[in-house]
């Protein structure tokens, strides 16, 4: 048995006074992806902002790997990537230049590499078109040429499938398949079908969200 | 779990230094706003147009224009600073480059600040290369000159790093402009009497060494503390979006 990568324990989160969630409690162990589910507007987003550090409106805590993830925030950043609703993608730059900024803070990739990320994306030809000039779908695969190069064990996804068409859809899913495969974690929230052979879910909203 | 991890944990090494990820954020930063120049000679519109309005508005003598000057220039240049604040982080918090910036494994303090020193460069020293040509304008008299721009070269990046506080606390709120305007011009206002202080006693002859080294303790004051500011405000801001 592995070492959870991050564990939840009793969280709890209150917005505009209504309950989202509260007594959640559950570990990301590497090898494993969790579905976080649930009506809109039932904490889905709220939930992985609190995974990745963004939200710190939350009581319970949050481990990881075991330890205070607040006191290891920066091995803890270190280790994991998140992509949100809103992708990161300056409009005004390239791909390319999105690309090997996004990367900068992280590790130092070569170009070549990153050339070959965004053609994996199906952005083959389109490296240097600024990218206001992209379609959202585009948009939205400059970002995910991110996971194609990533090496973070931990993957906090929000709606990655948004935008995509079915051909990126089907291998975006074998990409996260292959991840798990490997041993990385991941969480995310689709409205898109998913199936997935070692799926675990969290269910948000509901009976048990709101408080009556 | 019998899988083999081949996704380990990622070694501190394999980590870019802060340095590198500062420069990073600096270079996209200067890239963004070059590619919307617009942008940029909005301010800097604005200050040639207030200086060069106070001569018509108010009065064009020489004996006026030498006394005010250097008050007209500064508060243009103040304002003009103020003008360009709210793009610091906006940009970056809708299209969500400013969540991944947070989530950098670097000191976000530092982050912030390559961020503040950039819009230093596009905002504040664009201003300090035009001083002269205004101060002249004015009938600023020689030395008076060159101490208006060495106040105003110390001056602005003050300007931005404490912009930048006020910029990160309003960034989830939809009238944002008029509190930041609240919030940030009391902040200016010793950084103006200085500035403008100085140049006046430049003009009467005057040394002005201990006011400049003031004004240089406020620069100081203003990189070593701001950023920290920034950077607390930046999280509260996207917690709360």
């Amino acid at each position: 048995m592995s070492e959870p990568l991050l564990q939840a324990v009793n969280l709890e989160c209150e917005r505009d006074d209504r309950i989202l969630f509260r007594d959640l409690s559950f570990s990301i162990l590497p090898g494993t992806l969790i579905r976080v589910e649930g009506p809109n507007g039932s904490g889905k987003t709220t939930l992985l902002r609190i995974l990745a550090g963004l939200n710190d409106s939350y009581s319970g805590d949050l481990l990881w790997r075991g330890k205070s993830r607040h006191a290891y925030r920066e091995e803890f950043l270190r280790n994991m990537l998140y992509l949100g609703h809103r992708a990161g993608i300056k409009p005004l730059l390239t791909p390319m230049e999105n690309l090997r900024a996004l990367m900068a803070g992280r590790r130092s990739v070569p170009d070549k590499v990153l050339w070959q990320a965004l053609e994996g994306t199906g952005l083959g030809g389109f490296q240097e078109v600024p990218c206001r000039n992209l379609s959202a779908g585009q948009q939205r695969r400059v970002a995910l040429a991110r996971l194609l190069i990533a090496d973070e064990p931990l993957w906090i996804l929000d709606e990655v499938f948004t935008a995509i068409d079915m051909h990126g859809v089907a291998a975006l899913e074998r990409l996260l398949v292959e991840r798990v495969e490997n041993g990385g974690a991941i969480v995310v929230t689709t409205h898109h079908d998913l199936r997935l052979p070692t799926m675990h879910r969290v269910t948000l909203g509901g009976g048990d969200g709101y408080d009556h | 779990m019998t899988t083999e991890l081949k996704v380990g944990l990622r070694s501190p090494e394999l980590s870019v230094g802060t340095a590198t990820a500062m420069k990073a954020v600096f270079v996209r930063d200067l890239k963004t706003a070059l590619r919307q120049p617009q942008d940029l000679l909005n301010p800097l519109l604005f200050f040639v147009m207030v200086v060069t309005l106070f001569p018509l508005g108010v009065s064009p003598e020489v004996s006026f224009l030498q006394q005010a000057g250097s008050g007209i220039l500064w508060v243009a240049a103040l304002l003009s600073v103020l003008l360009s604040l709210d793009h610091l982080y906006r940009h970056d918090f809708d299209d969500g480059t400013l969540e991944q910036l947070v989530l950098q494994p670097q000191p976000l303090f530092l982050l912030v600040l390559a961020k503040s020193l950039a819009h230093w460069v596009l905002t504040g020293l664009p201003l300090v290369l035009l001083a002269p040509v205004l101060g002249i304008m004015v009938h600023l008299q020689g030395n008076s000159v060159a101490v208006l721009c060495l106040t105003l070269l110390i001056g602005t990046p003050v300007l931005s790093l404490i912009g930048s506080i006020g910029a990160a606390l309003t960034l989830g709120l939809r009238s944002a402009g008029v509190l930041l305007s609240l919030l940030i011009i009391p902040l200016y206002i010793p950084v103006l009497i200085f500035g403008t202080g100085t140049v006046m006693a430049a003009s009467e002859g005057a040394p002005v060494g201990g006011q400049l080294a003031l004004m240089g303790a406020f620069l100081v004051l203003a990189l070593t503390l701001a950023p920290f500011a920034s950077a607390a405000a930046l999280r509260i801001s996207l917690s709360n979006s």
